[in-house]
């Protein structure tokens, strides 16, 4: 009886219900031109990627041996012996100790270049006059340009002459205090002259991040602190540097990561010896990318392999900084 | 027959703006003149932006400043606290007197003047940095003036600004948590801090709502009783509502000039130039 069919017509409050649609694909044909270039570009963004790619997978399966027989020793131990059939010594490879000299030397560095490189990136933004701001802007570009073997040849004739004296004055006045105490009188190519090379490296990097970044400081803000009374130094410290502080760190890291990597110039000011010393004037410091360049000409074979390791090392620790220093400049952008 | 119903529309709103502006008594309040412009010029670069502008604000009134866009008001009261020459290429000429003596004479501490001429702007802005505590107190520490009752001073900003009931249990949260119009109440609580004599205003409901409008005007109308506002608005209702004197100002592709300033209420009722006339009862602008 309840099952006579209910016809549409006397039940419309009950209607087909609407479909809902999936939503549409939208599609457009790119003419020849634009496939063409984006097939060059997007083949050009790939081919780095791909080679970064290859250069890590080339230094790990290269050094894979090493990490294998050395296992964490490699990076702990201070120890760098080649085997050698007339010595009778058995290998033993170690970065310990040039990994620690790496962060010492790129600390020192940074602790000199980054005032320097923020102050110049406040100068240039707030208080050089028109005409000097491009000629210094060219000027400090330009120095990233030059080839860090000058830098090195400057370092060892110009400054470390100059340096050495300074670190007799302050060993004279602060040698109680550990990293500046000296043993004997060994002050040349120490981390403390490599540290200040790779300051004076670091600052273009430094000052055109930074600069970048206080550019970008909201006008309105700027504004509101000059009409209350603000003199430019307050009205830098209360919005210009809260707004810039995380680029300006992320600059700082990318200079500690350029600071990190560098081989020539470090390796011709610094003495490298397998030993971790706090004095950072004697003449006793490490860096993995001089070691590199210090054994690559007259390695043995075995040697070589270790070298690729310690080079895998080098590259995974300033592709870290790197990615961290990124990490912190973009979000920082992002709040805006 | 159209026009003669437009002719009826304008003269409405007219007297519907003039019997707003005649609620407020002119200059009774008056207490002398606090800022005086004389024969102000300004220019960007070549282009001569402003001519001859003379005009005096008294102590304990609201000047409004009205006119079509570019007509050079904005520039006019930046160049009363002296932001006007932080655009490269800005000129001026003229002089703008506070309290008799000339903001623009050699030797003055500009932080000073500026610290005498406080100015709120078109948008909030807040140091979103700085809760609110610190926003309301942050011109002290900018200019470098120690003083003792800071919670004192705190509280007493914000109730002029009409802020505090809303706030007070908040004072430690950052200003950017504000709604649009609470920290425009709080740029002005900021302003009110270091005690200006003068209060600019550069158009500062044109972002708000409504609401937050009338709240900012009542603002506005209380700080009247002890200092000189300025308040440049595109919106006559507000000129009305909130000033004692009026400037209109004009560009006729040339410089701005002012055409006209008087007491509000006759401008809005009775205003000498027809350019005025026109301009208030909506006929252009």
């Amino acid at each position: 009886m309840h099952d006579q069919p209910v016809s549409i017509l006397e039940n419309p409050v009950n209607p087909v219900p609407t479909k809902v649609p999936e939503p549409r694909e939208i599609t457009t044909e790119p003419r020849l031109s634009d496939r063409v270039f984006r097939t060059v570009v997007s083949s050009g963004g790939f081919i780095s990627l791909v080679v970064l790619g290859l250069i890590s997978l080339f230094l790990l399966y290269e050094g894979l041996n090493i990490f294998r027989s050395e296992g964490l020793s490699f990076i702990t131990s201070f120890e760098w012996v080649a085997e050698s059939i007339e010595n009778g010594t058995e290998a033993s490879y170690g970065i310990g100790a040039m990994l620690y000299g790496t962060l010492v030397i790129g600390f020192i560095g940074l602790f000199f270049g980054f005032p320097l490189a923020l102050g110049a990136a406040l100068f240039l933004s707030y208080y050089a006059p028109e005409w000097l701001k491009k000629p210094m802007v060219l000027v400090i570009d330009i120095m990233a340009a030059i080839p860090s073997i000058v830098f090195g040849l400057w370092g060892y004739f110009v400054l470390m002459p100059q340096a050495e004296e300074w670190a007799r004055l302050i060993n004279k006045y602060l040698g109680f205090i550990p990293i500046f105490s000296m043993p004997g009188d060994f002050y040349t190519r120490s981390p403390f002259i490599a540290g200040l090379v790779l300051a004076v490296m670091i600052i273009p990097i430094i000052t055109s991040i930074s600069r970048e970044v206080f550019a970008q400081t909201p006008l309105d803000r700027i504004q509101a602190a000059y009409a209350l009374g603000a003199t430019r130094w307050s009205m830098i410290r209360a919005v210009v540097i809260p707004y810039g502080k995380g680029g300006v760190i992320g600059g700082a890291m990318l200079g500690l990561g350029r600071a990190i990597g560098e081989t020539v110039a470090v390796y011709t000011v610094l003495n490298l010896v397998y030993d971790i010393r706090p004095e950072i004037f004697l003449s006793a410091g490490g860096s993995v990318a001089s070691l590199i360049v210090n054994k690559f000409g007259e390695a043995t074979p075995p040697e070589l392999k270790a070298l690729m390791a310690a080079g895998f090392v080098l590259f995974i620790v300033t592709l870290a900084v790197n990615f961290l220093a990124n990490a912190i400049i973009n979000r920082t952008a992002r709040q805006g | 027959m159209n026009n003669e119903r437009e002719n009826e529309m304008s003269e409405t709103k007219t007297n519907s703006l003039a019997s707003i502006a005649a609620a407020r008594t002119p200059g009774t309040t008056a207490m002398g003149v606090g800022l005086e412009a004389r024969s102000v010029h300004a220019w960007f670069g070549q282009k001569h932006v402003l001519s001859d502008i003379s005009l005096d604000f008294y102590a304990g009134t609201v000047t409004a400043l009205i006119g079509p866009s570019g007509c050079g008001k904005s520039t006019f009261i930046r160049i009363l606290n002296r932001m006007h020459e932080f655009i490269p290429s800005a000129a001026m000429a003229g002089e703008v007197l506070l309290d008799g003596k000339d903001v623009y004479r050699a030797g003055v501490d500009v932080t000073k003047i500026r610290l005498g001429i406080g100015m709120v702007f078109q948008k909030p802005n807040p140091f979103p940095s700085m809760t609110i505590k610190e926003n309301v107190l942050s011109g002290l520490k900018l200019a470098q003036i120690k003083i003792n009752n800071a919670d004192e001073l705190l509280e007493d900003c914000l109730v002029r600004a009409g802020l505090w009931s809303e706030v007070k249990d908040r004072l430690d949260q950052y200003g950017g948590t504000l709604s649009g119009g609470q920290q425009q109440r709080l740029c002005i609580a900021r302003s009110l801090a270091v005690k200006p004599q003068v209060l600019l205003m550069d158009e500062p409901c044109s972002a708000l709502d409504p609401g937050s409008t009338l709240r900012i005007e009542e603002t506005i109308r209380d700080l009247s009783k002890t200092m000189t506002i300025v308040i440049v608005t595109h919106n006559m209702q507000q000129a009305a509502r909130v000033s004692d004197y009026t400037g209109f100002f004009l560009s006729d592709g040339g410089p701005g000039e002012l055409v006209e300033a008087a007491p509000t209420s006759h401008i809005f009722s009775n205003p000498k130039d027809k350019r005025t006339e026109d301009y208030v009862t909506g006929r252009f602008g």
